[in-house]
């Protein structure tokens, strides 16, 4: 029972110290002006004035230098690692090993360029990402309406060769053929892929939405296409660079 | 002629289904519609198979009680007991195993509420009925007001319960938290509730005991508050009668506070003033004594419902709702903390004199660790209402493990007991099937709740820390989903600690089908315990 009277106690004192009871326009604001928005607020602020000073230095240097400086290439690493977790992951994986449409961050097969420059204008604009004009785009276009159906086979039968074994060879010798007048232009003619276009390598058996040669053929012929957000609008050029620093430093980086 | 009217109105009902389904404005009503009718036809052919052309019989007697309508509500209740185990079971299998979701009808977001509601309303709803009846007849010395109001009230509520169950597995959901049905299956839950209400409130009055006993007070206070409560937070505008969205009344935060006022105090009288009442007849009844102090039982009745409904902003700190709200809520949740434990020591002391009994009567022992439950969770509740305490606790398996322990140790074991005081009572049976399985229930049970709140602890807390861990740079560790991978263990052990629960569940349920139907088996007696006298002969 007398728990039960201190604890009534307890509940006037603080009803007194924090904001509590309302009234008829406004409430009691309590004798200790707390409100949860400006302690949230100062905190933030805190947080944010321990890591300013490096913050605004990373800010100012070009992303291609970051590298130079040994302390802010330490915290640019973690602070990349931390934000790639909470916005990258979902899709690249925890780990950036990516899986089928999303790209491994960890090996060297670049679609659009390994070096530190290229993967910030990347993680900048986007890919294929209509909000941002300066997004990289480029598409395949859909050769179901340019080719045969069994053109398309042939092609997909070359392309497997390159790496591995068709289902047919003869197929592969007019699947060469086709490839040269039609994917050359973009893939090149060793089909070794373009990053200028983001044309994907084709002959280093890293295979980005497809599995085999039936996916391929499906491919060719009406190809999807994956888009990544533009996160530079959304996160801010400092944390951008951190990213781009991290994602450089798992291992592919040029 | 018996049942004509109830049969012609059940018929029309399934009509009336049949044409709201014609004229639907969305597939999702229109399959629901279905449902209905296809539950009504049923229900129609049912009664005309009893439909006897002979004249009426003599009114049942006044001075007898009407205890027909308790004796379904006690098989409903083993039964959607045991349903809504066994789907919470399968719910914490989904968590550690995502792919046993499977799409669309028993994905985790369907299934989810389908747990919630099949313990809370269809499991504790009807232990909730069938106990008020049963002790409102008793305490009262009357015969239940308003003579087969009870029969609508109970298949009212049946029919409530599969509305909303398949409703859950259609889609069809207003998405707020334990008040998930859309707005005609609110609306016949209300019709259903006040019929409850005029029963209750109805034998009450026409008393020929001067006093009202407590427990009465429990079961009053917890009716007419869902009422209010059930009404408020569902006031919503449908888009079409004969469709199934809706929209709620509220907006933004005051929709949000609402909803936690619902919320928290479908809790505080639903799961918690209700089995009170239960607490206050069966603990009693069981140890053969009278309640410790009734002076204690009154002063626990008023501070419970008085600091209760204040309590629901406790459930939205550090959001936007506004701080002067949030200080309340936290305020009165702490005070809540002495009143819940008055009725703890009041029920615990209950047993004085008869502590021997825990030793040698299982029930008695089930209705003892649900004291000790409620005790323990209306201890942690404040607790987790501290704002400190709220921020690391918030969001994680912590609240969830605090939900079970309040839920399967309090409402599940007091329920229990009732039901194992109840079965032999209402069946004429001189004792159970066995109290050899009540012993075995009930060990079932503890080992169930003990794994599953203790995991969740240490889940919840982890979980908690995980989320705030910041490194020196002053960057956080951990990303959400290595979190949640972190779950994994505990998510077995979750699901280990729920299916214990239901496998107890299982023994109770044909402990009481085996006494139901007459058999009693030959088994050593409890050590200690006295055997039945019988009279000589």
């Amino acid at each position: 029972m007398w728990t039960f009277y201190a604890t009534i106690l307890w509940a006037i004192g603080y009803t007194i110290v924090y904001p509590s009871w309302p009234g008829l326009t406004t409430n009691y604001k309590g004798t200790s002006s707390f409100s949860s928005r400006s302690e949230l607020s100062a905190e933030m602020d805190a947080a944010k004035a321990s890591q300013k000073v490096i913050v605004d230095k990373i800010a100012a240097t070009p992303v291609g230098d970051i590298a130079k400086d040994k302390s802010l290439l330490e915290f640019a690493t973690a602070g990349g690692a931390a934000a790639f977790k909470n916005n990258c992951a979902p899709c690249h994986g925890t780990g950036a090993a990516g899986g089928k449409g999303y790209p491994n961050l960890n090996d060297n097969d670049w679609l659009w360029g390994g070096k530190v420059e290229d993967i910030y204008t990347t993680l900048n604009h986007g890919i294929r990402y209509a909000q941002d004009p300066d997004t990289r785009t480029s598409e395949m276009p859909a050769f179901a309406d340019v080719l045969q159906p069994e053109q398309i086979k042939q092609v997909a039968a070359y392309v497997v060769s390159l790496t591995g074994k068709p289902s047919d060879p003869a197929l592969i010798e007019p699947g060469k053929t086709v490839f040269a007048e039609n994917c050359a232009a973009c893939h090149g003619e060793t089909a070794k892929g373009n990053r200028e276009m983001g044309a994907p390598n084709l002959s280093d058996a890293i295979w980005l939405k497809v599995n085999g040669e039936e996916e391929i053929a499906a491919q060719v012929a009406h190809p999807k296409h994956g888009v990544m957000p533009a996160w530079g609008a959304r996160l801010g050029d400092a944390t951008v660079k951190q990213l781009a620093v991290y994602v450089h430093s798992l291992g592919g980086g040029e | 002629m018996n049942y004509t009217i109830e049969t012609i109105l059940i018929a029309v009902g399934a009509f009336l289904a049949v044409l709201a389904a014609a004229f639907a404005q969305d597939a999702l009503f229109q399959q629901h519609m279905w449902v209905l009718f296809a539950v009504l036809a049923i229900g129609t052919v049912l009664m005309l198979r009893r439909i006897s052309f002979a004249p009426v019989g003599p009114k049942p007697s006044e001075s007898e009680y009407f205890d027909e309508v308790v004796r379904y509500g006690v098989i409903a209740t083993v039964f959607w007991g045991v349903v809504g185990f066994l789907v919470g079971v399968v719910v914490a299998l989904q968590l550690a195993f995502p792919d046993l979701n499977i799409e669309p009808f028993f994905n985790f977001g369907r299934v989810r509420p389908l747990h919630t509601s099949a313990v809370i309303f269809a499991f504790g709803g009807n232990a909730l009925i069938a106990t008020s009846f049963y002790v409102v007849q008793r305490t009262c010395r009357a015969r239940l007001f308003g003579g087969s109001l009870g029969w609508f009230v109970f298949w009212g509520y049946q029919l409530f319960i599969v509305m909303a169950a398949t409703g859950y597995l259609l889609g069809i959901t207003q998405g707020r938290e334990y008040a998930e049905p859309e707005w005609y299956v609110d609306l016949w839950l209300t019709v259903v509730w006040v019929a409850y209400l005029i029963t209750f409130l109805g034998t009450i009055l026409k008393r020929k005991e001067p006093h009202i006993y407590v427990a009465n007070w429990f079961y009053l206070s917890f009716i007419v508050t869902i009422a209010m409560l059930h009404v408020v937070n569902n006031l919503a505008i449908p888009v079409s009668f004969l469709g199934t969205k809706s929209y709620s009344a509220f907006s933004g935060v005051q929709d949000a506070l609402t909803q936690w006022w619902y919320g928290h105090n479908a809790v505080g009288f639903f799961l918690t003033a209700g089995f009170l009442g239960m607490m206050y007849y069966f603990v009693p009844k069981q140890a053969g004594r009278p309640v410790y102090s009734y002076r204690l039982s009154i002063i626990h009745f008023w501070a419970l419902i008085f600091m209760y409904i204040w309590a629901g902003p406790h459930h939205l700190h550090y959001t936007a709702l506004p701080d002067w709200a949030q200080t309340l809520g936290m305020v009165f949740s702490v005070m809540l903390w002495m009143p819940s434990w008055g009725g703890m020591i009041n029920g615990l002391m209950t047993l004085s004199g008869a502590w021997d009994k825990i030793r040698t009567d299982p029930v008695i022992r089930m209705m003892i660790i649900a004291i000790a439950f409620y005790g323990m969770s209306t201890f942690e509740g404040p607790m987790m209402s501290i704002k400190a305490v709220n921020s690391l606790s918030h969001y994680t398996e912590w609240t969830i493990g605090h939900v079970h322990s309040g839920a399967l140790g309090w409402v599940g074991m007091i329920t229990f007991g009732a039901v194992y005081y109840l079965v032999p009572k209402l069946w004429n049976r001189d004792g159970l099937y066995s109290l050899r399985l009540v012993n075995w229930h009930f060990w079932l049970s503890t080992l169930g709740i003990v794994i599953y709140a203790a995991v969740l602890w240490v889940a919840g807390i982890q979980q908690g820390l995980m989320w705030r861990e910041y490194d020196s740079q002053g960057f956080l560790v951990y990303s959400f989903a290595e979190s949640v991978k972190a779950m994994f263990p505990y998510y077995v052990l979750r699901a280990v600690g729920g299916g214990l629960y239901l496998i107890g569940g299982l023994v109770m349920a044909y402990n009481v089908y085996m006494t139901i139907r007459g058999y009693k088996r030959n088994e050593a007696p409890i050590v200690g315990s006295v055997p039945n006298l019988q009279p000589a002969e």
